[in-house]
């Protein structure tokens, strides 16, 4: 077994710990547990209703940005002085996605895979990036969209700060181990 | 914040789109990415009702009450303002566990959840709390160890050694979340974030 499948079998197993271990544990203390699986499920539809508005609002604003070009306005102003370290306009690029698509930095990844090789540099750091990065804008829609919150405080700074200090880790981490 | 990245957003793409001609773009990107957010948000109905289902036995059987007494040593000293006791301790810490291992479609109903019982330690309603800005600032550091779906991509190009990337991703994950908790713990304690 290679380490990725060994890796991805220990998270399946946790997830089966959860979805069986805890209504089997409930049932062995009494507790009835088809119907307080349902009583508790019931709040499902209600949340993801709640979520419509906040997602809504990012996403729009999102899409709107990548479509209108901005986008790839922002990375070709990269400076050639980050080329040297690796940072190519599309490692940028996947940067600057991150934080607001999921499946667009995920895009963005196969087309630094198919150009520049899976083995390459760029291909290894985008990879790391998009393993100690999160899509902060949609957590944040989706979580606080949830209990209606918008007076977000500090958090996004936070997020987004984590996310420059992922990108940033991840290139001297490479530097340092694919040289 | 949001009030600025969201303006920004908005406006940087109306003047992008005049100055490059991508007016026609934008405007069909619109409809597209709020179809999107709806569809998103029902595929989100039936994951969420599972893992609140699955939550309410925990609650019910105390096994919640069990895991928050074992970790709660830790949890109250990254989120002081919930008491120990409080379900949104185990919700919390559930939902960090399955981030840590990469099972998104149970982290982020087990999130959800987790503001849900924050939310009940909420003075004023519609603003975060510094639990909540904690735990998103945590959530959105990425907590996971082993990205799967990066790693999948590169097996996927042909690479020979796709998992190599796993040890460099878990530093750079600790360095970006380790950088988030420092983060939300200075600016929870800045005069302008006080209640």
């Amino acid at each position: 077994m290679s380490t990725n499948e060994l890796a991805s079998t220990i998270s399946n197993l946790i997830l089966l710990i959860f979805l069986v271990g805890i209504p089997v544990y409930g049932a062995l203390k009494g507790v009835k547990v088809y119907e307080t699986f349902v009583e508790g499920a019931k709040q499902g539809f209600d949340i993801a209703v709640n979520i419509i508005p906040y997602l809504v609002a990012i996403l729009v604003a999102v899409g709107m940005f990548r479509a209108s070009g901005a986008m790839d306005i922002l990375t070709s102003l990269i400076p050639s002085s980050l080329r040297d370290y690796g940072i190519t306009s599309d490692i940028l690029a996947l940067a600057l996605t991150r934080p607001m698509s999921g499946a667009a930095s995920l895009g963005i990844l196969g087309e630094i895979v198919s150009s520049h090789g899976a083995d390459s540099f760029q291909a290894r750091l985008g990879a790391v990036i998009l393993g100690s990065t999160e899509t902060t804008l949609y957590v944040v829609a989706v979580y606080f969209g949830a209990v209606s919150i918008t007076k977000t405080k500090y958090a996004i700074h936070a997020g987004l700060v984590a996310d420059t200090v992922g990108v940033i880790a991840s290139v001297v981490v490479c530097r340092i181990i694919f040289g | 914040m949001l009030n600025l990245i969201w303006l920004g957003l908005l406006v940087v793409s109306a003047v992008t789109a005049l100055l490059t001609g991508n007016l026609k773009q934008l405007v069909n990107s619109v409809p597209d990415a709020a179809m999107n957010a709806f569809r998103l948000s029902l595929g989100l109905t039936g994951i969420m009702a599972l893992w609140l289902g699955i939550m309410r036995i925990a609650e019910k059987s105390g096994l919640t009450e069990k895991l928050s007494a074992m970790i709660a040593p830790l949890m109250v000293r990254i989120f002081p303002g919930v008491p120990r006791d409080h379900p949104a301790i185990a919700a919390m810490a559930a939902n960090m566990i399955a981030n840590m291992f990469g099972l998104n479609n149970a982290a982020t109903p087990l999130g959800i959840k987790a503001m849900k019982d924050l939310e009940t330690l909420n003075p004023v309603k519609g603003r975060a709390t510094h639990a909540m800005c904690m735990f998103l600032a945590l959530n959105t550091s990425s907590l996971q160890l082993v990205p799967f779906g990066a790693i999948a991509l590169l097996a996927a190009g042909g690479s020979k050694d796709p998992t190599i990337i796993i040890f460099p991703a878990i530093i750079a994950t600790s360095f970006s979340t380790i950088s988030a908790f420092c983060i939300a713990r200075t600016m929870s304690k800045m005069k302008r974030y006080q209640d």
